[in-house]
């Protein structure tokens, strides 16, 4: 009877398992990136990434363009914090043209790239909390996330892709309201994360939920290049800031959380406690950019003519300003010869720029170490066995970027 | 004792002789070349080594030197010895004919990913690769377009009708025939006199 009413296409019925698309464009995968999941059950079987959706030729694009437009193209990397992207690149131009920053441009940038690893980890800890049901705590930190764009307004006009800072320093000094909100931020925000944490850490829900999924040692971490929150968590203590110190970094007292499994619950701690040191990293820095009187305080940039613009009225009066001003909107200054490599601690992990100059006007080549690039090709690794619902969370807490994946 | 750029210059040498070559330090980091049938030897011998410990791959990239003919395209290893601190810049050089390189996939699984990449824009062959295959580009792409013969377009052309971007068609910036016409419109309505007799300027 069934042969007469049933009939299957030939040789399905030996497939077991079930096969899903999860994205290109899947609320669950926050961002433009497809995963091919063969399920058995909810069981997950083997998985396949497809990346690429907005790949933009970044590299491609800065062989032609002079190094001050290239802070642009580091914007839209890791969109979720992108003040530190953007340092980065001024970190490693300045290091290829042998530029020594004033201490409080180094103290300004700290401030600057503390905060923005704060609003890169609040986003990733409460999007886990969305995947895993609970909206409220992402809701109410998007407060603080908002305070924070405030100041990056302040500081540099733009929020998201801010586009903040130039060769040597920054375009201007920070404004009077920046530093109070920066003061308010300091006042308030730690009564925020403490709210944050109590709805999550001790969470029974939660925990359930995370503890034990998408784990990965410490050796198989290592070994797939993971970097950052994600490395940290599985018990390595290997952090950029403290490593390879940049911007006056060594200046500064701090931890370096680490966890034990490398789960998501481990990421998710690690995150949260990054973010009481980045508080206190602030703290320390915006007292010492308080001891700065007098003309001290006037300086936010270091003195670098050929790639720093000049003031506006020195380039309608001064000879020196205007050929400057002219070379450095047009792009002709000749970089100096030389390979650099330059990394600095990204909001998900070493975030590295390999650039080669062969002395013209723009780089001969650029490469960027993009950590999401690096490790989310551990996420087979990671979801193999696990539950569907689980693969999710472990997207999430791997704080996948989609910019930064294609660059 | 500490790891140094020279240590590990001495240890490499020792090994392997003249065949480690190219010897550089630019901006502190230890940069070094060789022959491509040998970078699975030395990042192995780099990995295994009791003292030097190189077992983190930070970087993996590809370079297209048009110039250096026979060697053109270049795979850059930046290694990480996370205890010591240090870190070093390996390079081999293929030629692009034939740009066979073997896959260090076996001893970093984080290779994987940026081996795709290099051949996805390079055309690097990796040999022994588990799938190689385009990661970033689409499959049917059929170039790579990282190489230096595909230059990206003359940011100053003007031949281009693009009126939407404010070039050619009604605007006229660009088009060579319309700026002529401006021109001369321009010079008519200057060298016509008003009432008082004066040309205005």
């Amino acid at each position: 009877m069934s042969e007469q009413h049933i009939k299957l296409p030939e040789g399905s019925i030996e497939k077991t398992t079930t096969t899903l698309n999860l994205g290109p464009t899947h609320p669950a995968t926050h961002g433009v990136m497809q995963n091919i999941l063969e399920l058995d059950g909810e069981r997950i079987v083997s998985t396949e990434q497809t990346i690429g959706y907005i790949h933009r030729a970044f590299e491609k694009i800065a062989e032609r363009r002079p190094l001050a437009q290239i802070t642009t193209l580091t914007d839209r990397l890791n969109y979720c914090s992108s003040p530190i992207n953007n340092m980065g690149w001024h970190l490693t131009c300045e290091k290829l043209l042998g530029v020594k920053t004033p201490k409080r441009v180094d103290y300004l940038r700290v401030i600057i790239m503390e905060l923005s690893r704060i609003s890169d980890h609040l986003i990733c800890n409460s999007i886990v909390g969305v995947d895993a049901g609970a909206y409220t705590g992402f809701l109410y930190v998007m407060q603080y996330r908002e305070l924070i764009y405030e100041i990056y307004e302040e500081v540099c006009g733009a929020r998201l892709t801010t586009n903040m800072g130039r060769i040597g320093g920054f375009e201007r000094n920070f404004n009077n309201i920046a530093f109070e909100k920066i003061e308010k931020f300091l006042a308030e925000y730690p009564k925020v994360l403490k709210e944050f944490e109590n709805l999550f850490q001790r969470n029974r829900i939660f925990m359930d939920r995370t503890k034990g999924t998408g784990a990965i040692s410490a050796d198989r971490a290592l070994n797939y290049g993971f970097t950052g929150p994600n490395l940290r968590a599985a018990g390595v203590d290997y952090d950029v800031r403290v490593h390879s110190p940049y911007s006056s970094y060594e200046d500064f007292q701090f931890n370096i959380p680490v966890g034990t499994t490398g789960d998501n619950y481990d990421r998710w701690l690690v995150r949260e406690q990054e973010m009481w040191q980045s508080l206190s990293i602030i703290e320390q820095a915006y007292q010492k950019v308080q001891e700065f009187k007098g003309t001290d305080a006037d300086i936010y940039h270091a003195d670098v003519p050929e790639y720093y613009l000049p003031e506006k009225a020195d380039v309608y009066t001064k000879m020196e300003a205007l050929i400057y001003h002219f070379k450095i909107i047009m792009g002709e200054t000749d970089i100096p010869a030389g390979e650099v490599y330059q990394s600095v601690e990204g909001g998900n992990g070493e975030l590295g720029f390999y650039l080669i100059s062969d002395g013209g006007r723009s780089p001969y080549r650029l490469h960027f170490r993009r950590p999401c690039f690096i490790y989310y090709q551990a996420y087979e690794e990671l979801t193999k066995g696990a539950m569907l619902s689980d693969a999710i969370m472990t997207m999430s807490s791997l704080n996948l970027i989609a910019g930064e994946l294609d660059a | 004792m500490a790891l140094t750029n020279e240590i590990v210059k001495q240890k490499l040498t020792g090994k392997f002789g003249e065949q480690v070559s190219n010897f550089e330090e630019p901006y502190g980091m230890l940069t070094f070349e060789a022959p491509k049938e040998l970078n699975l030897k030395v990042l192995n011998f780099l990995y295994d080594d009791e003292v030097l410990k190189f077992r983190f791959m930070t970087d993996l990239c590809g370079v297209h030197y048009p110039a250096n003919k026979r060697r053109e395209i270049a795979v850059v290893y930046h290694l990480h010895n996370l205890e010591d601190n240090i870190r070093i810049r390996f390079k081999v050089f293929a030629d692009i004919n034939q740009p066979d390189i073997y896959t260090a996939t076996g001893l970093f699984s984080a290779a994987n990913w940026m081996e795709r990449e290099t051949y996805d824009f390079y055309g690097v062959n990796f040999v022994g690769h588990p799938k190689l295959k385009r990661i970033l580009n689409v499959d049917e792409m059929d170039y790579f377009p990282m190489r230096k013969e595909f230059p990206l377009e003359d940011q100053t052309r003007i031949d281009k009708d693009d009126e939407m971007f404010g070039r050619g068609g009604e605007t006229g910036y660009g088009t060579d025939t319309r700026e002529e016409d401006n021109r001369n419109s321009v010079t008519a309505e200057a060298d016509k006199p008003d009432e008082t007799g004066r040309p205005i300027v």
